[in-house]
């Protein structure tokens, strides 16, 4: 069915051109945003129950066969990616609904919203590398927008920097997909893979080492990352949970792709590079983290270090340590998110991202409380949470994989955000309410508290039922390392 | 043919970096312009520079293929450029903005997001 394929794309992108013919009416783009999202959902479901009962499924746009025309490839980790963008598109136009001021709505947010949904999911089921370029181009400009928008000082600041590294990272993206091509003379992936497979050369190692660069950037891996804490904490806390959620996943993902497809000739140079980037990511993001006193800043150092997490699978490049890395990222996506809506709340209740001025929520709010350990503690990997099976995985992975150091950095750097995470709740919650706070201001709306008690939610229910997710996660990655499948279903027969 | 587009891109590489390390937000602008002209040619230098048809074959001929270019070099530049075109007036707008908030022109002055 390609139907389904295709509508995690063709939902967001309609809704998105229904909310500019509904400008001046922004009641009616709330609406359409929030059903555009509810739908987007159930589609990117419904394609994931497809790929998980039937396998790889492909579609040729504009039926021109591959490798002429542009390929639509739906595996098992793309639809998994995109059921869980779905999930975070929904719980976001929740929240952004109850929380966005009527300025930003009458400038187009939902609009924007959508096309970077639409963005995002085209990034995940592409098959074609130049392709891929064209649709995190269509995400980029929609989160520069996002990320300006409103044009207070520290986001005009921040949107700057955000924007410069990211149109580097095109021009390297770019620069490596064109000497591809005058390479290999192919620029669909699996097409790709055949090529490149049957004659390796010092050209593609160069080649990886641009790609990896260009999506280095956008998934803020050492010694890369440096524009993230600049910018994530400057929009409004919508846009931060959004963007923490998904955009550094999708160049996450465009390393796992390119790295078990095209880029598998010399593990030995470029997946060692990937994990000893792994390591120095999770080092320098929780360490960065630990120094901060700001509720989004230490939240987005802690993205850095999970990065390291997420491509240390893929170093390790054995089908348990990718199928790991794979739950990693779905655990991430679902638990970062959720943090920092909490951290929306608080600064709706308390007026405050400082920890410095915040404190006594506990007693005020217990539920609050209760609700924040909830990503927090699976964020540092404790069980029964769904972070502590994530790392346990990638642990046995190591072990396994005879890379004990890196086993031993995971191990530590998840201690110290532990730690982290307890010095947020000792500062907001725990210590005792600051003598001069103002009282509570109005009480949150239910459209907040709904969408961070139903990620929490499911992220109870991922460590409780751990077995059928990680075997999905397993067979995401069956398909990652033995990519004749993929290649088969992309090129039909023709290798 | 080649050699001179390899010496243009890479000059065109050169000017932009040493534009992006400016302090200037405008230079830094610049800097990025050239930086996607770089881009752009050196994917039409990979596609192969020589005198050839346009490739245009008439229905049931064979076409040769030494006698044609490659159009999908050009199609590619065509659609990056239009992105960059984009990408870039988007710039334009968020220095303009930068400048009336901030009234900074100088990128070590935007630094009130990392403290």
């Amino acid at each position: 069915m390609t139907v389904r394929v295709v509508l995690p794309i063709l939902i967001p992108l309609a809704v998105a051109t229904a909310c500019l013919l509904a400008w001046r009416w922004r009641r009616l783009q709330r609406v359409l945003a929030l059903t555009g999202a509810g739908g987007h959902l159930a589609a990117s479901l419904w394609l994931l129950e497809e790929v998980s009962a039937r396998g790889i499924q492909v579609v040729q746009v504009g039926n021109w066969p591959a490798p002429f025309g542009i390929t639509l490839v739906a595996d098992l980790l793309a639809a998994m990616m995109v059921a869980v963008t779905g999930l975070i598109g929904a719980a976001v136009a929740v929240y952004s609904a109850a929380t966005v001021d009527p300025r930003r709505e009458a400038f187009g947010y939902y609009l924007l919203l959508h096309i970077l949904l639409a963005g995002v999911s085209g990034s995940f089921l592409t098959g074609d590398l130049f392709n891929l370029y064209v649709w995190f181009e269509v995400m980029l400009i929609a989160s520069f927008v996002l990320m300006a928008l409103g044009g207070e000082r520290g986001q005009i600041e921040g949107a700057f920097k955000y924007v410069t590294i990211n149109l580097l990272s095109s021009a390297l993206f770019l620069a490596a997909v064109g000497l591809l091509y005058g390479s290999t003379g192919a620029l669909n992936m699996a097409h790709l893979a055949v090529h490149l497979r049957d004659t390796p050369s010092g050209l593609s190692t160069v080649l990886a080492m641009l790609l990896l660069a260009a999506f280095g950037i956008k998934a803020a891996v050492f010694p890369l990352f440096f524009w993230l804490p600049a910018s994530y904490h400057t929009p409004p806390t919508a846009v931060a949970a959004l963007f923490a959620g998904l955009l550094t996943k999708v160049g996450v993902y465009a390393l796992i792709r390119v790295f078990t497809l095209i880029f598998v000739q010399q593990p030995a140079l470029t997946h060692q590079l990937i994990l000893v980037l792994a390591g120095l990511t999770m080092v320098t993001g929780v360490l960065g983290a630990v120094a901060q006193d700001d509720f989004r800043r230490i939240l987005s150092f802690h993205i850095i270090s999970q990065i390291g997490y997420m491509i240390m699978g893929l170093g390790l490049f054995t089908p348990l340590a990718v199928a790991a890395s794979v739950f990693y990222v779905v655990h991430h996506m679902i638990v970062k998110t959720n943090l920092f809506l909490i951290s929306g709340l608080v600064h709706r209740l308390s007026g405050s991202y400082d920890l410095k001025s915040l404190g006594g929520l506990y007693s005020a709010r217990p539920l609050l409380g209760v609700l924040f350990l909830v990503p927090a503690l699976s964020l540092a990997g404790l069980p029964p949470l769904s972070g502590f099976f994530a790392k346990l995985f990638l642990v046995k992975a190591g072990l396994a994989g005879g890379s004990g150091w890196i086993v031993a950095v995971a191990l530590v750097v998840s201690l110290l955000t532990l730690l982290s995470m307890m010095k947020i709740w000792g500062e907001v919650f725990w210590k005792s309410g600051p003598a001069n706070a103002p009282e509570s201001t109005a009480p949150a709306p239910l459209g907040m508290w709904l969408p961070a008690v139903l990620l929490a939610l499911i992220t109870l229910a991922i460590g409780a039922a751990v077995g059928p997710v990680f075997e999905l996660a397993a067979r995401a990655a069956e398909q990652l390392m033995f990519p004749d499948t993929y290649i088969q279903a992309v090129l039909g027969g023709k290798t | 043919m080649t050699f001179l587009l390899a010496l243009l891109v890479g000059a065109l590489y050169a000017g932009a970096i040493y534009m992006i390390t400016r302090r200037s937000l405008v230079k830094l602008i610049v800097g990025l312009a050239l930086l996607s002209h770089a881009a752009h040619l050196l994917i039409f230098s990979a596609g192969g520079t020589k005198r050839a048809a346009a490739p245009l074959v008439c229905e049931g001929a064979t076409p040769r293929l030494d006698a044609v270019a490659d159009p999908l070099p050009q199609a590619l530049i065509l659609t990056a450029i239009v992105i960059s075109f984009g990408v870039l007036s988007f710039s334009l707008a968020l220095l303009s903005r930068a400048f009336q908030i901030t009234g900074e022109e100088d990128v070590d002055q935007l630094r009130t997001t990392e403290e």
